[in-house]
């Protein structure tokens, strides 16, 4: 694989994983548990969704081939999208997404971090600029952990049980393939090895900070990277994509 | 984070000590002349206070529930840009929400109560969000029209009596006028797209016309609240003023758009210089508040299953906080 072609399908991977992120996040908009909360989730899916639409603006340009950020959204089919599984789970009850989000926040982080000093610069500035956002929404989410899991009996026990259901998508988060390969050699890309002996520590602190065990599921084999989904994403595809590709001819 | 205790007796029951003698009354009459602001502190007739509650917590419901029907598109949003701007203006109703429960709460008392009235359906919202968005020319036709109509209402408001509603007002006004630009812009372009588009548009505006005369409410001889309200200057144009003035507006913008205002009785008064309009079905309009409109049921529902879904994560937030207040002492 061309270096160049690597950057695109790293980026791409980018923008799918935001843009899943934020659909599932805009699915939960008016069933909030609190106003507050209403506007923070709106906040946070508003954020993925302008990282979704700066990853495939600068997908479409690298590409070179006259594309958009809505044909990248709305144009392609499941096993073209290359999220990881993680962001792709039902949102479930509020513990559900907290955990998803944490779990998910506390590796993009790193990996943002990363890229903020690649040599692309068109993703170095997109990274510079989620970072910041991804700071300010893992504030958030270490707040509800940490009050959920030490909270009530009820909320610890819902709690440990959304890990264990999610528990087993983190591993994809550090199984790279020759894309993730290339985007580091040439373009100072991050090393997913790196970053996962500094998300386990992190993770654990968290988590024994919460009163949470670390779940002793194993990490299941994934791809979604490489386009290979769970069930739930068909779903999710064909609820997004519906009306721009009912009414191919029309502009919005 | 968690309001509560706002609306102890005590604070109250001192309120309600105070005699409404003539001398005060009249004092207070002589300040709202003035068109001095009355204050969170100042002295308040009750009946004012009352009024204010009902008015501003019924606001502050209807942007809370106005966020389904919207909320009903965002996952369908025909692009990432039109699916950010609805999100960012679906927040605005939250944030716009959050503003009016804290002004209100100003008067004694609390989002928990207001929020345990609107939920055992005491308190009422705006009725218009009782009917469906079944295209996605009805985001658009929100904007516009009940948007809209909202701010034909709402300005006037923000010069309201009661500073902390006026004020919440400004803000509130702003945001609408931007959500009213968005809408129209999304009839237009859909007004000038392919045919199918065209319909969806026109459907759209057949359904939402006749809902967002009734937002301004029954018509000037059946309005109970009126008259003590324009004196109080909480409200400073009948509901029939703003009415025609909606529709002066708004006809105009329909005709620029190409599409048919859903009413045959519609014409120009070259002598009054309004448009004259048809009967509004008052009958729909009573059967819509008394909660037999299209989608009464579920908006309730989806509200009340929120709160009783977030019961548990609200009660493991208060237990965290009592164990940790309790480790700090």
């Amino acid at each position: 694989m061309k270096p160049e072609d690597a950057l695109l399908a790293y980026t791409l991977r980018l923008g799918d994983t935001a843009l899943v992120l934020g659909q599932r996040l805009v699915e939960l908009v008016t069933h909030g548990p609190e106003l507050e909360e209403e506007l923070a989730n709106a906040n946070f899916a508003l954020d993925y969704i302008g990282q979704a639409r700066m990853f495939y603006s600068h997908a479409a340009a690298l590409e070179g081939a006259g594309r958009t950020e809505d044909d990248f959204a709305y144009l392609r089919d499941g096993q073209q999208f290359g999220n990881v599984l993680l962001v792709e789970q039902p949102n479930g009850d509020f513990g559900d997404t907290i955990v998803r989000q944490v779990l998910f926040e506390t590796f993009y982080i790193r990996q943002l971090d990363t890229l903020t000093r690649c040599s692309d610069p068109g993703l170095a500035g997109i990274a510079a600029r989620a970072v910041k956002e991804i700071r300010y929404h893992l504030r958030h989410g270490l707040q509800w952990l940490v009050r959920l899991g030490d909270g009530t009996g009820e909320s610890h026990a819902r709690v440990q049980a959304s890990l264990h259901r999610l528990w087993p998508y983190c591993g994809e988060l550090f199984a790279g393939d020759d894309v993730d390969e290339i985007v580091g050699t040439h373009y100072g890309g991050p090393d997913l090895s790196a970053i996962r002996e500094q998300w386990e520590h992190e993770v654990h602190a968290l988590l024994a900070e919460a009163t949470l065990e670390v779940p002793d599921e194993p990490w299941m084999n994934a791809a979604g990277r490489q386009g290979v989904h769970t069930e739930h994403f068909g779903y999710l595809i064909a609820e997004m994509q519906f009306l721009k590709r009912a009414y191919p001819e029309a502009t919005w | 984070m968690y309001t509560q205790g706002l609306d102890q007796q005590g604070k109250t029951e001192n309120r309600r000590d105070s005699l409404e003698t003539p001398e005060r009354l009249e004092a207070f009459q002589a300040r709202i002349d003035a068109e001095e602001k009355i204050e969170a502190k100042d002295w308040m007739p009750e009946a004012y206070r009352r009024t204010l509650i009902r008015q501003i917590s019924q606001h502050a419901h209807s942007e809370i529930i106005g966020m389904q029907p919207e909320g009903n598109w965002l996952t369908r949003a025909p692009s990432l840009k039109r699916k950010a701007i609805l999100l960012a203006k679906v927040q605005d109703e939250a944030g716009h929400g959050l503003y009016l429960y804290g002004a209100a709460e100003t008067l004694g008392i609390s989002r928990d109560r207001m929020v345990a009235d609107l939920l055992s359906g005491k308190a009422k919202y705006s009725s218009i969000f009782n009917y469906p968005t079944l295209n996605w020319a009805d985001i658009g036709a929100i904007g516009w029209l009940v948007d809209g109509a909202a701010i034909m209402n709402q300005i006037p408001l923000c010069r309201c009596s009661y500073g902390p509603y006026a004020r919440a007002m400004v803000r509130i006004c702003k945001e609408e006028s931007f959500h009213q630009r968005q809408g129209f812009e999304i009839m237009h372009v859909m007004a000038n797209g392919s045919e199918d588009q065209k319909a969806m548009a026109q459907d759209a505006l057949n359904r939402w016309w006749w809902p967002s005369l009734m937002m301004f409410g029954p018509s000037d001889k059946d309005s109970k609240h009126s008259a003590q309200s324009m004196a109080w200057k909480i409200k400073r144009f009948s509901n029939d003023e703003l009415r025609q003035k909606f529709v002066d507006v708004t006809v105009p913008q329909a005709d620029f758009l190409g599409l048919t205002v859903p009413d045959p009785d519609l014409r120009f008064d070259e002598t009054s210089g309004h448009y004259c309009y048809g009967e509004i079905d008052w009958q729909e309009f009573h059967d819509v508040i008394a909660g037999n409109g299209p989608c009464n049921r579920q908006r309730m529902e989806t509200r009340r299953r929120a709160q009783d879904d977030g019961a548990w994560v609200r009660e493991a937030a208060r237990a965290y906080a009592a164990k940790h207040a309790a480790k700090a002492a």
